[in-house]
């Protein structure tokens, strides 16, 4: 008896927490917090998370993340399809009877006008993922519900492209009257329809009666308050005036509102898309020499950083270049092996200390240009100038104000910096595009050419076979921390912090994914 | 007087025009941009061809003298420019937010007033009393904590006894008068609180000296009578200094509220003034600079022509 009652507990969290299907209820209004503003309405030209936040719930896409199963795609606006053996042929079949929110029906035609404004944007229209987009050689809609795309040569991120939560898909006509539509229009399929920005305040959308998908959405609509100062958005998420906010909260905000809200509330943890890297510039002496660079690779403990690091910081996990426990990363046992992850950190030191007096530099002094944002920035930083005081390296900590860090660091106007590699999806293409050389990548800020990543690189793109492309990704892991360019320190964790009668959501690694509301719903 | 009003009227075009100059190099003499912050402050994978296309687009490419020029020609024919952040018209950015900035400083100056004249005039009255003492502790105090603090504090407050938040979005008083002031009475009295103690000081130490002059112990020697004697001659002499603190306080309110404005989640032009620097939007922190500068020297003006009604001594030529 005392076993089926914990079965049936553990299957009851199981379905609430999936929002699954069991009574969810229909009305209500969700209030959100956002942290920052969109700029514009335009999908493909966006960047940030306070763009996905309000934005999404009024657009489909292609595909989308299948929430539990992330990072497996399931269909948004594609019923279903097939990708040829090659890899160069990706069939879509697209679901009938959708509708934008101006009652103009959805065809293939959409889905064609707006990956070729991504993929070749007009004359004035900003495309930021242009590039996810440069192997298809051709887009065609042998009928309204069908679209076929056809690549140049296989690239093994395609379905997780066609999954952006970027690539929102526009009306064809629209965009036919001016490329340049959705930059101050919201018109999407989605399923919430767009009411009102007021500027600095808050964004209002309201269910779309029309949306494809039967029942849903739940929630009557929903309201994005911008809350730009962290106190006042963890106080209005203490006094329910809003039910969450959805890119992530500091471990000492999420105990905060535990200790004050207790059982009212969910709280969500996850390894996240995003990690500060340490970047050299290998134009300034001594750092075009990789033994002083692997040797302040390996003077950083990782294992005991992230430890002590997590009580305090969103950050937590160690990991190569991609995230740790996504499915190409690297496991445990293959991180130990590359430098700068051994457990024995004396030894790593003693080594570093070694390298240094090897490459002529044994009492090294440098700046370390670091971003002004605290969480996590600031303590990052701190943490690794203390790890290389242990080796006898002495640090100046700078912290310009973001707009001269990005300048700087840009313009190798810098000795060593704290970067950040933050995407919106697990993807090696996106993760890796900082290690490739400085001629092919606009974010490599080492400025250096390296064409044994670059060919690593462009293998692992291809390479259908997962198994094979994991192979690959090792190898460019180590081939990168050897020479130690660019070496990651340690991987952010993600924190929700929402109270209990919101349903539906699922957490992710990512703060840009899963934000269409379609299956939120409110318990009151 | 029209001479004077006229002479004062034409300096300000350059003043104003210093302060353009101002804010237009010192905006530039920082490295980076905005085009930079907007594609790369997320990790954005933006080639160079884009963000030199975006620079074009800003006119970020032309020499900082034609920059200039097309700013101050736009100025002349009222066109204060385009949010280079938004894409918005500067002018509706900030008069979305200039309504919600005026009523709070309106609510603080009446707060600061009424308990300013009346607290430091006793205060004078009955100096080194026991009020005096009570009347200046409140006074010393307004001026050590900080508005922002005090705004912390009331939220706190309100949490955690009413489980309750003043509103996160603005609601116009002709609209909804009690979730109006249910939102904006709050910082109203956290800023009022340290505008009416620098209030009340400065009316306290001018009674003082007002009622040591020779026509206040004419007065008195008349057999005026002692209420007579303060609210007709000390107060009114007195209010002077009072009305430029107050005049002063209150400019900087429109624009001053910075911190506060983020206490309260308040969309006003403080708030506004963080956001556009920080996301280096030059047109938007040009024309708040210009509109805040622009106010400063319209309410020192009235302030000087106050005096005049004030005391009627006081003649301009």
């Amino acid at each position: 008896m005392k076993r089926l009652s914990v079965l049936l507990m553990v299957a009851a969290t199981l379905a609430v927490s999936a929002g699954g299907a069991y009574a969810q209820k229909r009305g209500g209004e969700l209030r959100f917090a956002v942290s920052a503003e969109p700029p514009d309405y335009d999908c493909h030209a966006a960047t940030s998370f306070a763009f996905i936040h309000p934005v999404r719930p009024h657009y489909n896409t292609l595909l989308k993340f299948d929430e539990p199963k992330y990072p497996a795609v399931k269909g948004d606006l594609a019923e279903s399809w097939t990708v040829s053996k090659d890899g160069l042929t990706y069939t879509f079949k697209l679901r009938r009877g959708v509708k934008f929110h101006d009652g103009s029906p959805f065809s293939s035609a959409d889905v064609k006008a707006t990956y070729e404004r991504i993929a070749n944007p007009p004359e004035g229209v900003r495309s930021i993922r242009k590039a996810a987009y440069a192997d298809i050689a051709a887009i065609e809609t042998p009928d309204a519900n069908t679209v076929v795309f056809r690549l140049k040569q296989p690239n093994a991120s395609m379905l997780t492209n066609f999954a952006s939560p970027w690539d929102c898909i526009y009306s064809a006509a629209k965009l036919k009257e001016d490329p340049k539509f959705p930059l101050r229009n919201v018109l999407g399929t989605g399923p919430f329809r767009f009411v009102e920005h007021a500027a600095g305040s808050h964004w209002v959308g309201r269910r779309f009666e029309d949306y494809h998908v039967k029942g849903r959405p739940y929630l009557d609509g929903f309201r994005a308050i911008f809350i730009r100062d962290t106190s006042a958005r963890v106080t209005a998420l203490q006094a329910g005036e809003v039910l969450a906010e959805f890119r992530g909260q500091s471990p000492a905000d999420r105990d905060k509102l535990v200790k004050a809200l207790g059982d009212k509330i969910e709280v969500h943890e996850s390894p996240w898309v995003c990690s500060l890297v340490v970047t050299f510039n290998t134009e300034r002496k001594p750092f075009d020499d990789a033994r002083v660079r692997r040797a302040l690779s390996i003077a950083v403990d990782r294992w005991q950083g992230a430890k002590a690091l997590s009580k305090i910081a969103i950050v937590r996990h160690v990991g190569g270049l991609l995230r740790p426990g996504y499915e190409l990363a690297a496991a445990e046992k293959d991180l130990v092996q590359y430098p700068g992850y051994g457990r024995d950190i004396k030894k790593s030191r003693a080594e570093a200390r070694r390298l240094l007096k090897e490459a002529g530099v044994p009492n090294l002094k440098f700046k370390l240009l670091n971003r002004n944002v605290p969480m996590p920035y600031t303590h990052v930083g701190v943490f690794v100038i203390d790890q290389w005081r242990q080796i006898g390296v002495q640090v100046e900590h700078e912290l310009p104000e973001t707009r001269a860090y990005i300048s700087n660091l840009r313009g190798g106007n810098y000795d060593a910096g704290m970067d950040f590699n933050c995407d919106a999806v697990d993807d090696p293409n996106l993760q890796l595009a900082k290690y490739i050389s400085a001629d092919r990548s606009p974010i490599n800020y080492g400025r250096y050419n390296d064409r044994k990543l670059d060919a690593l690189y462009d293998q692992q793109k291809g390479e259908l076979n997962p198994a094979k492309r994991a192979a690959i990704l090792r190898e460019f892991e180590r081939h990168a921390l050897n020479e130690g360019y660019t070496f990651p320190t340690i991987w952010w964790h993600r924190i929700i912090v929402h109270w209990k009668e919101m349903k539906g959501w699922y957490m992710s690694p990512s703060h840009y994914i899963n934000q269409d509301l379609q299956d939120v719903w409110l318990d009151r | 007087m029209l001479r004077y009003t006229i002479h004062r009227i034409l300096l300000m075009i350059p003043t104003l025009l210093g302060v353009a100059v101002l804010v237009f190099v010192l905006l530039r003499l920082m490295p980076g941009d905005i085009v930079e912050l907007r594609f790369l402050a997320e990790g954005g994978q933006v080639s160079p061809e884009v963000i030199a296309a975006e620079r074009t687009r800003l006119g970020l490419d032309k020499p900082m003298w034609r920059q200039f020029g097309d700013w101050m020609t736009g100025i002349f024919v009222g066109d204060f420019g385009i949010s280079m952040w938004t894409g918005r018209p500067v002018v509706d950015e900030i008069a979305s937010r200039l309504e919600l900035s005026m009523q709070v400083a309106l609510m603080a100056t009446v707060f600061a007033i009424v308990l300013a004249i009346p607290l430091g005039t006793l205060s004078a009255l009955y100096k080194d009393s026991w009020i005096d003492q009570v009347i200046r502790l409140f006074a010393i105090a307004g001026l050590a904590v900080p508005s922002f603090w005090l705004g912390m504090v009331i939220i706190l407050v309100l949490l955690l006894n009413f489980n309750w938040i003043p509103p996160l979005t603005y609601t116009p008083i002709y609209e909804d008068p009690w979730t109006n002031l249910s939102q904006l009475i709050w910082p109203a009295i956290a800023v009022g609180y340290r505008y009416s103690a620098v209030a009340t000081r400065m009316m306290r130490s001018t009674i003082l000296d007002v009622l040591q002059e020779d026509y206040i112990r004419t007065a008195r020697a008349k057999g005026v009578f002692e209420r007579l004697v303060v609210a007709r001659h000390a107060m009114r002499n007195a209010m002077l200094p009072v009305v430029t603190v107050i005049g002063l306080e209150f400019a900087f309110l429109i624009g001053g509220l910075v911190v506060t404005e983020q206490v309260f989640n308040l969309n006003g032009i403080g708030k506004l003034f963080v956001e556009t620097v920080t996301r280096a939007d030059y047109t938007m922190v040009q024309a708040l600079v210009m509109l805040v500068a622009t106010f400063f020297i319209l309410v020192n003006f009235v302030v000087d022509l106050l005096y005049a009604a004030l005391d009627p001594r006081i003649r301009y030529r």
